[in-house]
């Protein structure tokens, strides 16, 4: 089996003496889709900017493939309103050509807007556009930090798909931060669910059956995702807490 | 009196070409206040020139970095807000030029032109060390330009792009000083925020690309200067202030163009 894209061993981060992650262990593989989940204030962001190396380890190491080509997609740009700056000309900031971007553009359907300006696309839009960003380094790993915020229902099914196509045609891996547990987990294949330490890891029938994700997000989204695979390996009592089957 | 004309037209000209594009990063990365309460802490930099009897434009440019580079550092180690320091450091340093002036017994202020400029005073010397800080200044810019303007749209993008943002931040600051303490020549201590905002605004809204953006706030800034001068020689009124409100009348006039 190949090396990992990236691993991050028993990594801990402290900022202003709170301790905001504590002995994370995880890593990526090749192809692989890594879905990181989590209550607000879990350390999601942190985490990720951690193993894009934005943000320093207190503890623990953080290693990655060499060379490893990264394509980010950030959780929220406030486009800057007073730099006049055009869609095509912000892809080429990068020192990519406009072929290049203009492919891009085309791979995430929104050729369209190259000559409109950048802080005057919509919010969906926007993230179409940073997405191809994230695509024109021809990444080993693409991070995606909340990709579908302030994208409709619909829009957001058609970016998974998108995300799923470009594992499949770029040959790389992605993680994403994600809060819509149920139709993220459908495109998943591994999901880390984050609560300032790795509560629980594996993929997702595995995750959404552990207690420790369960105490996290309640039965609701347990529900929610075990009606989406159809599969139920527990049950709940009137409380709502879990009765392991015996010998399940 | 022509070469007097001459020199002033050359160092206007010359302070235009550097607030042009250090002024577009003003307006992008919200500095204003930077420029402003550097400006202040220049009154140290005359008080130690006139103090050590050395050039007084070269002590301001010194000074200017030597206070760039302490808030670059503070704000590194010390995680305190920009802002904050900037009050601090700023304001201490003009505490401590008033101090320093006590003690130059000959010290003879104009404090009309430190506050407002008096480009009409400027020498040949002067020239020549605006022309050497402009190519120096322009020469930095033009090849980290593309990399503060990736800063400039997303700190976070630059920062996985593999650009290393704290360094281009204190090489921003140090510019950002350099061509503030040129400046104050021109337009004085209370007017060179006006020089570095004003063309680059206006460029703003006639514009489509930061690189655009940089040359039209030039020539803005240019074309304000000439008819500040202008102004000033045939019905007498101050430089400074008459460049800034030339460049304040195509700012709205740019109001009524807007592109966007």
């Amino acid at each position: 089996m190949n090396e990992p894209l990236l691993t991050l061993t028993d990594a801990s981060v402290k900022i202003a003496r709170r301790e905001i992650l504590q002995g994370i262990t995880m890593s990526i593989a090749d192809r692989e889709i890594v879905t990181l989940i989590g209550p607000n204030g879990a350390g999601k962001t942190t985490l990720v900017r951690a193993l894009l190396g934005l943000q320093v380890l207190t503890s623990g190491s953080l290693q990655r493939r060499s060379a490893l080509r990264i394509g980010y997609m950030p959780q929220r740009v406030r486009i800057n309103e007073h730099m006049p700056l055009r869609v095509i000309d912000f892809l080429m900031l990068d020192g990519s050509n406009k072929d290049q971007a203009l492919q891009a553009l085309d791979e995430s359907s929104v050729s369209e807007l190259a000559g409109a300006q950048l802080n005057r696309v919509s919010g969906g839009e926007l993230q179409r556009v940073l997405f191809s960003r994230a695509l024109l380094r021809n990444p080993d790993l693409l991070v995606l930090d909340e990709p579908v915020q302030g994208v409709d229902l619909a829009g957001q099914a058609d970016l998974y798909k998108l995300i799923a196509k470009v594992r499949d045609d770029h040959g790389c891996g992605v993680l994403m931060v994600s809060h819509d547990l149920n139709i993220v987990m459908a495109h998943t294949d591994t999901v880390i669910c984050l609560n300032r330490h790795v509560c629980c890891q594996g993929n997702p029938d595995h995750v959404s059956s552990d207690p420790a994700f369960l105490e996290l997000f309640g039965n609701r989204y347990a529900d929610t995702l075990a009606v989406y695979h159809h599969h139920h390996d527990h049950e709940h009592d009137l409380h709502g807490a879990v009765i392991t089957e015996p010998g399940g | 009196m022509e070469e007097l004309l001459l020199r002033a037209v050359c160092a206007g000209l010359l302070v235009a070409v550097l607030t042009g594009p250090l002024g577009c990063f003003v307006v992008w990365q919200r500095m204003a206040y930077f420029g402003d309460t550097l400006a202040h802490s220049a009154l140290l930099g005359v008080a130690i020139s006139l103090y050590m009897e050395v050039s007084l434009g070269y002590g301001v440019l010194a000074c200017g970095i030597a206070i760039a580079l302490a808030l670059a550092w503070l704000h590194q180690h010390h995680a305190l807000p920009m802002d904050t320091l900037l009050g601090i450091l700023a304001h201490v340093a003009l505490a401590g030029g008033v101090i320093v002036l006590g003690f130059v017994s000959h010290a003879h202020v104009d404090w009309l032109a430190y506050l407002f400029g008096d480009l009409l005073a400027v020498g040949w010397q002067d020239v020549q060390r605006m022309a050497i800080v402009t190519a120096v200044i322009c020469t930095i810019l033009l090849f980290c330009w593309r990399k503060l303007v990736v800063i400039a749209v997303d700190q976070e993008i630059a920062g996985v792009d593999g650009i290393n943002v704290q360094a281009y931040r204190v090489i921003l600051l140090v510019l950002m000083a350099a061509t503030i303490a040129t400046a104050i020549q021109v337009v004085g201590v209370l007017l060179v925020t006006a020089l570095l905002i004003i063309p680059a605004t206006t460029a703003r809204n006639i514009t489509r690309s930061p690189r655009q953006m940089a040359f039209a706030a030039i020539f803005i800034g240019c074309v304000a200067t000439l008819a500040g001068i202008a102004a000033s020689y045939n019905v007498d009124v101050s430089v400074g202030p008459a460049i800034v409100m030339a460049a304040f009348l195509m700012f709205s006039a740019s109001l009524a163009l807007r592109t966007r």
